[in-house]
């Protein structure tokens, strides 16, 4: 059976949606939970899709937006919960819970750290953008465990979910409701981007650089805008998940993070729209039914894994609507 | 800081550099002929430390162990490659970093599922073990210096091999032209077969060895992978010079980085202080030349200029 991309997107984003509110009407938060948690994954991987799926950059190193955004929002709310004050250079602040100031602060720094980094590792490409990707995803673990400061290998601890005005954060299903929200915001982003003449060219220098650049576009240029929005909007997803589990630690920042956030997008559909969410649905519910069943489920995903890797190029939405994915 | 210290810390950071370069050596001669990124390289060194520490644990002989570690690292490279790594020759970079990461979560939740998640110990034999007094004065440990010889001799005897026998003539062909040496009857998928064998061979002995002074357990591969990655881009991929190279600076800055930054930020800072940032820099160190490495050579130090 065939089906238009377009209807299955709607189904699953009606469904991403209606799951909780059910859990919400028959008083189930794990459940709310869950989906959450899923929601932020997938938002890290629309992230991380528009250098991948749309760019064909293949960044082994996303876990250093995430865990940015998770030390982020842990540094602020650290200082906000011990009242300290936190001096940078000139600046001096008593940090702050307020939700969308951490996510701008998450965000910007990961822009600033993604230009940089963007401007040393896409002077490379093939092999060497992937391995040198990861290798500074591995510089920021290290810094992190030897941070002291910030608990270091421990990681930090936050005691009280981050507020939102006019919100309670802590009920499971408003805080879903905001990142459910985030989540929507970065899709329409994405597909604008994917249809504006941006979108456009960058799609076309995964194709063919060489003739992007024959006709007078800086593809560099191109590659870096597009690195720096796909940080920010993974360290945002960083942020929220530190704020899900109020918990920050070394490990946000890990190479198998960076490993999972491509594995998300590739088991839903690569260069999708919808992929990274399909995607992140799926690994949670895999992790949680299979977790279940076993703690060695990590080898039924490898196996699954390495399935569609082999047989069914263009992932979950590529079987369902008989298209496959871009290629990388 | 006397110079014995300092002898003593080269040492190290030469016996690290070497045992990187037997992992380095493996995935670069992978990537240089076959054009493959492999994940799971670090996973065939957990092998061969498992192989090791089962084998000598059954028998008491750490020689048998390192035979094992051979053994089984090589046989679960060569089933791996005519399985799966096959298949991705022709594939593009993202799937090869996908089936090799599924590899590797397939390989460690395996060995923890038969060895428990439990560290195993490799006894260093009696014959290397204690130290020995070095010209100078120096006292070192005879088995960290046995490492030292072996992957030096290793690192000759795979230039030799790559150099001056008909395999490696044939091994640099296929690196140039593969579809040229197929076509003069060179049976390709069977030396594609040899080369991952050898290559992972190598890595699980480096795993038998090392396992012998740090514990073996699951996930003691991948921080090791990361770093001989960091190895083959400073020495250029698919360069065994620039891997023995890369090895060899990385392992130094490496060691030296954590031993004397400490003592260089004291000039200038106070002593908290200064340990604090110093920890901090000396964990970033080899990241560090790397970038500086690739700012002036984009392809490393031996890679092919594009």
């Amino acid at each position: 059976m065939r089906l238009d991309e377009r209807t299955v997107n709607v189904v699953v984003l009606l469904c991403l949606f209606a799951l909780p509110a059910y859990a919400f009407l028959v008083d189930q938060p794990f459940t709310i939970t869950l989906v959450t948690r899923a929601v932020i994954l997938a938002l890290a991987a629309v992230g991380l899709n528009i250098v991948l799926g749309i760019g064909g950059l293949v960044s082994f190193g996303h876990a250093l937006f995430f865990g940015i955004g998770g030390y982020a929002m842990g540094i602020l709310a650290y200082h906000a919960q011990t009242f300290t004050t936190l001096d940078i250079g000139p600046f001096s602040t008593n940090g702050t819970k307020l939700m969308p100031i951490i996510w701008l602060i998450a965000m910007t720094v990961s822009a600033i750290i993604a230009f940089l980094i963007g401007k040393l590792t896409l002077r490379t490409s093939g092999v060497y953008f992937i391995m040198i990707t990861l290798a500074f995803a591995q510089m920021f673990y290290y810094f992190s465990i030897s941070w002291s400061e910030y608990g270091g290998e421990d990681g930090l601890s936050i005691y009280v979910r981050n507020d939102f005005p006019g919100l309670n954060t802590l009920v499971p299903i408003q805080f879903f409701g905001i990142c459910f929200m985030l989540l929507m915001a970065a899709l329409y982003l994405t597909s604008r981007l994917q249809n504006s003449s941006f979108g456009l060219a960058l799609n076309a220098t995964r194709q063919s650089e060489t003739r992007v650049a024959s006709v007078g576009l800086n593809t560099m240029q191109l590659k870096l805008v597009a690195f720096v929005i796909s940080g920010a909007i993974t360290g945002l997803a960083g942020a929220l998940f530190a704020d899900l589990n109020r918990f920050v630690s070394p490990t946000m920042f890990s190479w198998q993070v960076s490993g999972e956030l491509i594995v998300l997008i590739v088991i839903g559909g690569i260069g999708r729209l919808m992929g990274p969410v399909i995607g992140a649905c799926v690994f949670v519910a895999l992790e949680h039914s299979l977790g279940g069943v076993t703690p060695f489920w990590h080898v039924y995903l490898g196996a699954i894994l390495l399935c569609i890797v082999l047989f069914a190029r263009g992932g979950l939405l590529g079987l369902l609507t008989g298209k496959e994915g871009a290629h990388v | 800081m006397s110079s014995i210290l300092i002898i003593e810390q080269i040492l190290n950071g030469l016996q690290f550099g070497v045992m990187l370069f037997l992992m380095a050596a493996g995935l670069t001669l992978i990537f240089g002929v076959m054009g493959l990124i492999n994940l799971a390289h670090g996973s065939l060194y957990m092998i061969g430390a498992f192989a090791a520490a089962w084998m000598a644990g059954a028998t008491g002989s750490f020689l048998f162990g390192l035979v094992a570690a051979l053994a089984a690292a090589a046989l679960a490279g060569a089933i791996i490659e005519m399985v799966v790594i096959r298949r991705l020759y022709k594939a593009a970079h993202l799937d090869q970093v996908l089936a090799t990461f599924a590899l590797i979560l397939i390989f460690s939740e395996g060995t923890r599922w038969v060895f428990g998640s439990f560290p195993l110990f490799l006894e260093i034999p009696d014959l290397l073990s204690g130290p020995v007094t070095l010209p100078g004065g120096i006292q070192y440990p005879v088995y960290r210096l046995t490492l030292i010889a072996i992957g030096l001799a290793i690192a000759v005897g795979l230039w030799a091999l790559i150099e001056k026998t008909r395999i490696g003539v044939q091994i640099r062909a296929g690196a140039d032209d593969r579809e040229m040496i197929g076509a003069l009857g060179v049976d390709i998928s069977k030396l594609y077969t040899i080369i991952f064998a050898l290559g992972a061979a190598l890595a699980g002995l480096a795993g038998a060895l090392v396992g012998a002074i740090q514990s073996v357990q699951v996930g003691m591969g991948e921080p090791v992978l990361i770093l001989a990655f960091v190895v083959i881009v400073i020495g250029g991929i698919g360069s065994i010079r620039g891997a023995f190279v890369g090895s060899l600076l990385v392992g130094l800055t490496d060691t030296l980085g954590g031993v004397f930054l400490p003592e260089i930020f004291e000039v200038f800072m106070e002593p908290g202080a200064a340990q604090k940032s110093a920890a901090a820099l000396a964990s970033m160190s080899i990241y560090m030349l790397m970038g500086l490495v690739l700012i002036w050579r984009p392809t490393g130090l031996f890679g092919a200029r594009s």
